[in-house]
């Protein structure tokens, strides 16, 4: 829909207009059509704050996110910038925020008080969870006790913490099990107390992260007052190569969303990989982040996606800042969520004139396996410029696959596929985490395509990785002193997962590169970042 | 407005869950407002509300007239922290730290002691001393994207623990603003310019609020910079808060003694 809108477009630069569905080697290019000075007749940009009195009667073009709000609030027409109580369709909470959520929603609605809805509460303990921590335990014992008193519906509940395969409910990571058992439905508004609940918008519908005090008043009202945010949309046109996944993408575009206040020169730099490959970037950067807006994916690239590679994108959303993620459904998203679920839903879609922030045009070209160094996020040390340009000789000291960004079924397909494919055994330490029962189970019953029958589970053994885990969201924030695979040292970690900040995994020294789950398992192989193409042809 | 939050009948935590120590209120009555706002403080709409807002003062001295006029301006001083760009909520307060569960005093002196213990060794000025609970320095000056990464309102509380009154920061990563205004532990402003670039850690500052916006002055440097106005958070921190102002606009009923 929006790729053949654009290919007839005025504004596209010549370049782009020939490189579509034509790869042409080492360039990625960013178009920034905000400032042409050409007529257009899709992007117009920087939405005013304006009410929707304003416009009167005439009903303007919304974006899928915007009309998701307008329906959730009630209403026929909404703009960025609006101020509207939305209903909520579904609230997540975990361990580590329930107590407090519901702390509370106690305290603001009475002792006695009952949650708008118990089956529109989920609850998914997976933070801390195989650990001896009391707190930790606590918490779980805490959520038990509310979810009985209020009678919720979904509660994913572990007791056995000594082998998880005792507890029949416990799933693991919450935003893989939100999608794995059907609550993820196009059109809906999800909230969650968890940064990564905007994983969920790869469902077409709103979902963003919310605290405590938020997720308090949704359990007493089943509603939220929320601002409308403007889109950015991401048009990401062109076949994926086959050694690039989802997190390559996505690492990609945050960085171009957080490329705020750095000069062309100095993006360009950043966006080295590798192998030395430069992104081109046309024009001046000068998108603002992506903060307080939705991230938008389309294009043909975005469609060839699995719901899982979707999950991944919309995943590190709030990375770049954005308040949500989403990408239109399809014949896939539909295949996904009717597998899963019976409760009827209604998608929903963008207009063609429909106000944006801004639209990128991603045409993929041969794209970058792409690393975001250590410590990242202070992009004014030249430390990391210099990091970037050297990653090839970064000697490592262990590989963590895991997590809602990369501890999927496919994720650890992918690593096995890798792992077969070279034959060899792994030179560091490689952890598995599988992000939830289901997923462990995939691990080990799912037969691996071209591995003549072979289980991930197998050839991870045979390639010398530790055995998969308990499943939850391990270290990739650390976690209790005892949790499985935490950098307790001040190591180098190749990661499957979502953030880098100092101390993220454990060790404030410690060095975390963010990768996809082929360049983790490449770079386990060698003991150096390494470039999937090395064992993937 | 601001003395209006105490008589809201509040049910305490459930004591069970907790045999061993005593509970107190999650929030005592010495801090802001408590509630969250959806409102942001968008570099686009820094024009002001117009309206009076509430900023109810973090000290006791500053409470308890126990009439319900709005302040139309109020003051924080003290010591100031400077950090740059992108501190993220794990460097606020390490995820591990998570579990704590600040609806006691004991537990909330315990976060208190570990805020912004997660900056690298490289930050060799500690905010709160070992040993300690509180800090000496009652305002943040931060860069861009401040509290950015997780949800949890953990990063905002433990500062406030701490006895951090205000945080200027030149941008905030949107869940952490949120959530600052929710739990009412430091009041979140956005500078103009790049403030932390002037100031050094443990100048004096002053923070005057208005209508308008703000000022912060730094009498150790002599120098003053606007802050933005608070934007669309105005009329749910007039109210009190997102639980206050949603029964103000007739969203929830009042509560009833449970």
């Amino acid at each position: 829909m929006a790729s053949s809108v654009i290919s007839s477009s005025p504004f596209l630069c010549k370049s782009a207009q020939k490189d579509l569905g034509f790869p042409k080697p080492s360039q990625i290019s960013v178009h920034r059509c905000q400032k042409r000075a050409i007529s257009r007749k899709i992007v117009s940009v920087m939405a005013p704050q304006r009410s929707s009195s304003a416009t009167g009667s005439v009903k303007t073009g919304m974006t899928m996110t915007e009309k998701i709000l307008a329906k959730a609030a009630e209403k026929s027409q909404v703009v960025p910038g609006d101020n509207i109580w939305v209903n909520v369709d579904v609230l997540m909470t975990h361990d580590v925020c329930g107590p407090g959520a519901f702390g509370i929603f106690k305290r603001e609605f009475g002792e006695k008080a009952k949650v708008w809805d118990p089956e529109k509460i989920v609850v998914i303990p997976d933070h801390y969870i195989f650990t001896a921590d009391k707190r930790a335990n606590r918490n779980v014992d805490i959520m038990r006790e509310h979810c009985r008193e209020q009678n919720i519906k979904y509660f994913y509940d572990i007791t056995d913490l000594g082998d998880f395969r005792a507890n029949p409910d416990y799933k693991g990571v919450c935003h893989v099990a939100l999608a794995q058992e059907g609550h993820c439905r196009p059109g809906e508004v999800l909230l969650g107390t968890d940064s990564h609940t905007c994983t969920a918008g790869a469902f077409g519908q709103f979902a963003t992260g919310i605290g405590n005090t938020d997720a308090g008043f949704v359990l007493g009202t089943g509603k939220i007052l929320l601002k409308v945010p403007p889109t950015m949309r991401f048009i990401l046109d062109g076949e994926m190569p086959s050694y690039l996944q989802a997190k390559d993408l996505i690492l990609q575009v945050s960085v171009l969303s957080l490329l705020q206040h750095l000069s062309p020169f100095t993006a360009s730099e950043l966006l080295t990989g590798p192998f030395g490959h430069k992104s081109e970037i046309i024009g001046e950067i000068s998108v603002a982040g992506a903060t307080y807006k939705t991230m938008e994916f389309s294009g043909t690239t975005i469609e060839s996606l699995t719901m899982e590679e979707r999950m991944t994108l919309c995943n590190m959303v709030v990375e770049a800042g954005g308040k949500n993620g989403v990408i239109p459904p399809d014949a896939t998203t539909f295949n996904y969520v009717e597998n899963r679920t019976s409760v009827p839903f209604e998608p929903v879609y963008s207009d063609g004139n429909a106000s944006l922030y801004v639209e990128l045009f991603l045409p993929l070209h041969v794209g970058l396996t792409y690393l975001l160094f250590s410590m990242f996020f202070q992009p004014h040390s030249p430390d990391n410029r210099a990091l970037a340009r050297e990653c090839k000789d970064v000697k490592i000291d262990r590989v963590y696959i895991g997590s809602c960004t990369g501890g999927k079924t496919e994720d650890f397909m992918a690593a096995a596929k890798l792992f077969h494919a070279a034959g060899k055994q792994v030179k560091v330490p490689t952890f598995l985490v599988p992000a939830t029962q289901k997923v462990w189970m995939d691990v080990y019953a799912l037969p691996v395509p071209g591995a003549g029958g072979k289980t991930c589970a197998q050839i991870f053994k045979e390639a010398g990785c530790d055995t998969p885990t308990s499943p939850s969201c391990g270290a990739c924030l650390g976690g209790p002193a005892d949790t499985y695979a935490r950098l307790n040292e001040p190591q180098v970690c190749v990661s499957t997962t979502n953030r880098n900040f100092p101390g993220r995994m454990g060790h404030k020294e410690g060095q975390i590169y963010l990768a996809s789950p082929y360049t983790a398992a490449a770079s386990a192989l060698t003991g150096h970042v390494t470039d999937p193409r090395e064992f993937l042809q | 407005m601001a003395s209006s939050l105490p008589t809201l009948p509040r049910a305490l935590p459930s004591s069970s869950s907790k045999p061993s120590s005593p509970l107190v209120p999650f929030r005592s009555s010495s801090l802001k407002f408590t509630t969250p706002t959806p409102f942001i403080p968008s570099s686009i709409s820094i024009s002001s509300r117009g309206a009076s807002f509430v900023i109810p003062r973090a000290t006791p001295a500053s409470h308890g007239s126990g009439s319900t006029e709005t302040l139309a301006k109020t003051t924080f001083h003290g010591l100031c922290f400077v950090l740059k760009d992108n501190i993220d909520t794990d460097q606020i307060i390490p995820a591990d730290k998570a579990t704590i569960f600040p609806s006691n005093q004991q537990e909330r002196d315990e976060i208190a002691s570990y805020a912004l213990s997660g900056l690298p060794d490289s930050h060799t000025t500690r905010f709160v001393v070992p040993g300690e609970i509180k800090s000496k320095y009652s305002i943040i000056i931060a860069g861009e994207n401040f509290g950015c990464g997780s949800s949890r309102e953990h990063a905002p509380v433990c500062l406030g623990a701490a006895g951090a009154k205000a945080v200027v920061a030149q941008t905030y990563a949107r869940i952490f603003f949120r959530n600052s205004v929710a739990t009412g532990e430091v009041f979140p402003l956005e500078s103009e310019v790049r403030v932390c670039d002037e100031c050094t850690t443990g100048d004096t500052v002053t923070i005057e609020l208005r209508d308008s916006g703000g000022l912060l002055t730094n009498h150790t440097t002599g120098k003053q910079y606007k802050l933005k106005a608070i934007g669309d958070a105005g009329p749910v921190i007039d109210a009190g808060g997102i639980f206050a102002y949603a029964r103000k606009v007739g969203m929830i009923p009042s509560p009833s003694v449970a």
